[in-house]
């Protein structure tokens, strides 16, 4: 769990890139750990690749723990951003492979923001869109 | 060894004739506002009579899980029991202010928000419970939300039959389309709980999914 802090006034936020060697040899709660104090940090978290289903529901409910302790803090904003699933069965046989040699999704891309910062992530198949607070 | 086999063979089959029958753990889940108590009340209501719990336009109103056991669902000539588990909505933000344009008070908000973040960390915990999970998704919104491919997500890798249903499909901005399109690879039933619309082919759909626990 996260050290209790206080996000104090929104005053400006940075994008912060984390390539996927960055976290794949982390343990799942020391992934959830550090994407949290990145985007604690007010930071809107550019994460390359995807965490495991589990890992993602680990962060919704870590997430909720930490309202109300962390003064301003009101959720995160999620969005992952896969293949479209149109690989056919080679394809994603070879997917498979891949990710298993590399340790993940490295295809997908994962966006995660402070609430704070983040209004909302509109996404359909064809494109994603942030929206800020101003 | 031969009359072994013969005592195994008769206890297996003479168990399964009077074991009493298993109750399937149904759960409801979703993100706030999709209708998943309005539903689950809809079911108990036709079976036993009484509702599992309150519903409310203001997001968040079940914030503890509420279950009815032994519900016994008669359908086509077939019968089986559940028990029902209504889930509080999972959600990745919970902003109390969010609360006030409700007319709430600042503190019963802050007490509103609290609930609710407990309530989601309670769902993802009974995700594990589960035999059957029913994802209630409202029609009428942007089927992509990053909360129902997760829990979608997390259902398959635990290998739990999971139902899409499309809620709301009496309003007119509600598109069953939109919801098919994203989960081409789940079955999709459109319904309206508070109008009882289209139940039979949701019965339908569960019942298939519960032979296959």
């Amino acid at each position: 769990m996260v050290k209790k802090k206080d996000l104090g006034k929104i005053k400006g936020f940075t994008i912060r890139f984390l390539p996927y060697s960055e976290i794949r040899t982390l343990s799942s709660n020391e992934r959830i750990k550090k994407i949290l104090d990145i985007v604690l940090g007010n930071n809107l978290l550019i994460l390359q690749g995807k965490l495991m289903p589990d890992e993602e529901t680990r962060l919704i409910g870590d997430t909720m723990a930490m309202i109300g302790h962390v003064k301003n803090f009101r959720g995160i904003e999620l969005a992952v951003i896969t293949g479209n699933g149109d690989e056919g069965f080679f394809g994603k046989m070879k997917k498979g492979v891949v990710e298993a040699l590399t340790g993940g999704d490295l295809g997908a891309i994962t966006i995660i923001g402070p609430a704070t910062i983040v209004k909302e992530i509109k996404r359909n198949p064809r494109k994603i869109e942030l929206l800020l607070n101003n | 060894m031969a009359i072994k086999i013969f005592k195994k063979f008769f206890k297996k089959f003479f168990s399964g004739i009077f074991k009493e029958k298993k109750e399937v753990k149904l759960g409801f889940y979703g993100p706030p506002n999709a209708g998943k108590t309005s539903l689950a009340n809809r079911i108990c209501k036709d079976f036993i009579g009484e509702e599992i719990g309150t519903v409310s336009k203001i997001p968040h109103e079940t914030r503890k899980i509420q279950f009815k056991e032994k519900v016994v669902i008669e359908y086509k000539g077939k019968k089986m029991i559940f028990k029902m588990i209504d889930t509080p909505g999972i959600a990745t933000r919970i902003d109390y202010e969010d609360f006030l344009k409700y007319k709430m008070s600042r503190a019963d908000a802050k007490k509103r928000a609290k609930e609710a973040t407990q309530g989601v960390v309670e769902s993802i915990k009974w995700l594990d419970d589960m035999d059957i999970v029913v994802i209630v998704l409202d029609a009428s919104e942007n089927p992509y939300n990053q909360v129902n491919i997760t829990i979608i997500g997390n259902l398959v890798a635990r290998k739990i039959p999971v139902l899409i249903v499309a809620n709301k499909v009496d309003l007119r901005k509600a598109d069953i389309r939109k919801v098919e399109a994203a989960f081409p690879e789940y079955g999709v039933v459109g319904i309206s709980a508070k109008y009882g619309k289209n139940l039979e082919e949701f019965y339908d759909a569960i019942f298939k999914l519960s032979n296959k626990i």
